[in-house]
């Protein structure tokens, strides 16, 4: 099925909560209000036309010029029978993007629909920032409940991967320097 | 008498009668254990938190991030035939297949296409490495097993690739051979003769190793039944590679996408099959990587037999110039490990706005709660060596 198909299918189910798609690109996508998205991604994981049962990467994209943030979800939908002597073959592959406003970054979280979303979404929360809201791992913050941290410390400071990202001169009172080096403070 | 029966576990039975035991003598209560981030059978800086009651593992939770160096933001600040380097560094085992993930993905991006003698280059350069980074893998899991000896072997012959890797590129472990525009040299005289006699002197080793070790009672009884992956499980944790297969689907990309041209030879898919206990524990995954290196060396065979006639040339110099456009791509490829993806997004600059790597050891450790709670301590040991993680590569 092509991206385009996938799309009028969502589209025939969803309105208007499918924001739009792209798919001259190559990386075909299409795009989903945020509020819809465990809906429509249980519709892609069930719905016999589709079957996307496999979640491969949430990436997460800061676009500070836009003021949003993307979360990107490549799904595939692989085709055959376990145990079988038959290879398994691609049904197709499709791109998801869920874009949130910067200043209130907040997604559901599809840890239910896929049991990958878990990891990927503590990463994208842990250096991006984007909170997924309902994460079977969640702690709570001064502004809710967010996933817990994965590659950081828990007590880390803000969100590596946001390009206004400030770097941090010391940690728990260990100096940092700079590629630079001249930041290290003076005793 | 009455028969003790463990709450965790009700179907093992305790030898000993209750009236045997004094109560007093029994700890009770729950014990957290910490194994690693310093512990030789967690690969790298791996920590589990373990929840035991006496032998038994109620729950097994991975703390990861301890070799964390946000790779992925170096990514948006260097072109991408300056971030071949740090590529190598997430799998340090696999560098050329890392390598070949993101060169293709930022070529494919720009639109370039090489040579077919780059690309078979870069194919022996890829199986290579996996026959070489599965023997790793191999020797430590019996290593974590209690066997010592295959470890030996293992690495024997993997002095000898990595010696063939070093006549190629000079380097033995991170090797930035395979880069943007192909392979930074073509390979040197005679090397493809002393690759066909490597690969003459492995291939009956691999029954050896399974002599010694694959077939070995104890092993046998360490790993099978132990940790069972269910296909569903599998493809709904995004498992991939060798810890998918071993759940029995028989899912390859190098089957599936057709990139480097992996259609011209013959070579199959193994699959865990279940033989020696249930399908998808952990001796499935083991034996996968077994019958994986018996495929690469299929393919070395097919591929050094075309490189001769090949035509074009190894390097092609607009790599170092490209100019990545304003659109986005996310390329995956099979490495040993399973599929390592990376999203690199463009904005007309030679340098990316963003770079992502999806690490398949990521991925596959992800699953370890699900399968290491009720197991025995010893049963964590082996699930941990059989999913086959690097710890540079979750981490990034």
């Amino acid at each position: 099925m092509t991206p385009e198909q996938i799309s009028d299918i969502l589209k025939d189910t969803f309105g208007d909560r499918i924001v739009g798609g792209e798919f001259q690109s190559a990386h075909p996508r299409v795009e989903v209000r945020p509020d819809a998205w465990p809906d429509v991604a249980t519709y892609l994981r069930d719905d016999p036309r589709l079957q996307f049962n496999m979640l491969r990467c949430i990436s997460a994209v800061d676009m500070l010029e836009d003021d949003q943030f993307i979360a990107v979800y490549d799904l595939d939908s692989l085709n055959g029978a376990a145990g079988s002597g038959n290879l398994w073959t691609r049904r197709h592959a499709i791109s998801i993007h869920v874009r949130v406003p910067r200043g209130n970054p907040h997604i559901p979280s599809v840890a239910h629909v896929w049991s990958a979303a878990d990891w990927h979404e503590r990463e994208a929360y842990d250096l991006m920032g984007i909170v997924f809201d309902g994460h079977p791992d969640s702690v709570a913050g001064p502004d809710g409940p967010h996933p817990r941290r994965i590659l950081c410390p828990d007590d880390w400071e803000g969100h590596p991967l946001r390009k206004d990202y400030a770097f941090p001169m010391e940690y728990q009172g260990i100096p940092a320097v700079t590629e630079y080096g001249q930041t290290r403070p003076v005793h | 008498m009455t028969e003790l029966v463990l709450e965790s576990r009700p179907d093992i039975n305790a030898d000993l009668t209750a009236d045997q035991i004094r109560l007093e003598d029994l700890q009770t209560e729950e014990m957290l254990v910490n194994m690693g981030p310093q512990h030789p059978a967690t690969h790298g800086v791996l920590r589990v938190v373990l929840r035991t009651d006496g032998e038994m593992v109620l729950e097994a939770v991975p703390h990861i991030g301890y070799l964390h160096r946000c790779a992925e933001k170096i990514g948006e600040n260097v072109a991408p035939y300056q971030y071949i380097p740090y590529t190598d560094r997430m799998d340090y085992l696999a560098g050329m297949n890392d390598n070949l993930a993101f060169a293709l993905a930022a070529e494919k991006l720009a639109g370039m296409e090489l040579s077919r003698r780059a690309q078979l280059i870069r194919v022996v350069f890829a199986e290579l490495n996996r026959i070489a980074s599965h023997l790793v893998s191999m020797g430590t899991y019996g290593l974590d097993m209690g066997a010592f000896t295959p470890f030996l072997y293992a690495f024997r012959e993997r002095e000898m690739i990595l010696d063939l890797f070093e006549a190629a590129c000079g380097a033995r472990l991170t090797y930035s051979y395979i880069t943007v525009g192909g392979v930074t040299q073509d390979l040197p005289e005679r090397w493809i003769d002393v690759c066909s006699e490597f690969l003459d002197y492995f291939e009956p080793k691999i029954d050896e190793y399974n002599n010694l070790l694959s077939f070995n009672h104890i092993f046998v009884k360490r790993t099978a039944n132990v940790g069972v992956i269910t296909p569903e499980d599998a493809l709904a944790f995004g498992l991939t590679g060798p810890v998918l297969r071993g759940s029995g689907i028989r899912w390859d990309l190098r089957k599936a996408q057709n990139d480097l041209g992996y259609d011209e030879f013959e070579f199959d898919v193994p699959i865990g099959e279940g033989l020696k206990g249930t399908l998808g524990d952990c001796w499935d995954r083991y034996y996968v990587r077994i019958l994986e290196m018996k495929q690469s060396v299929r393919i070395l065979r097919q591929a050094l037999a075309r490189l001769p006639d090949a035509p074009g040339d190894a390097y092609d110099k607009r790599g170092k110039t490209m100019k990545l456009p304003a659109d986005e791509i996310y390329y995956e490829l099979e490495n040993p490990r399973g599929q390592l993806g990376f999203y690199i997004q463009g904005n007309g600059s030679t340098i990316p706005a963003r770079v992502k790597a999806r690490g398949p050891s990521f991925c596959n450790l992800s699953v370890l709660t699900h399968i290491g709670t009720n197991c025995l301590l010893a049963d964590i040991a082996a699930i941990v060596g059989s999913i086959d993680v690097v710890m540079g590569e979750v981490d990034r």
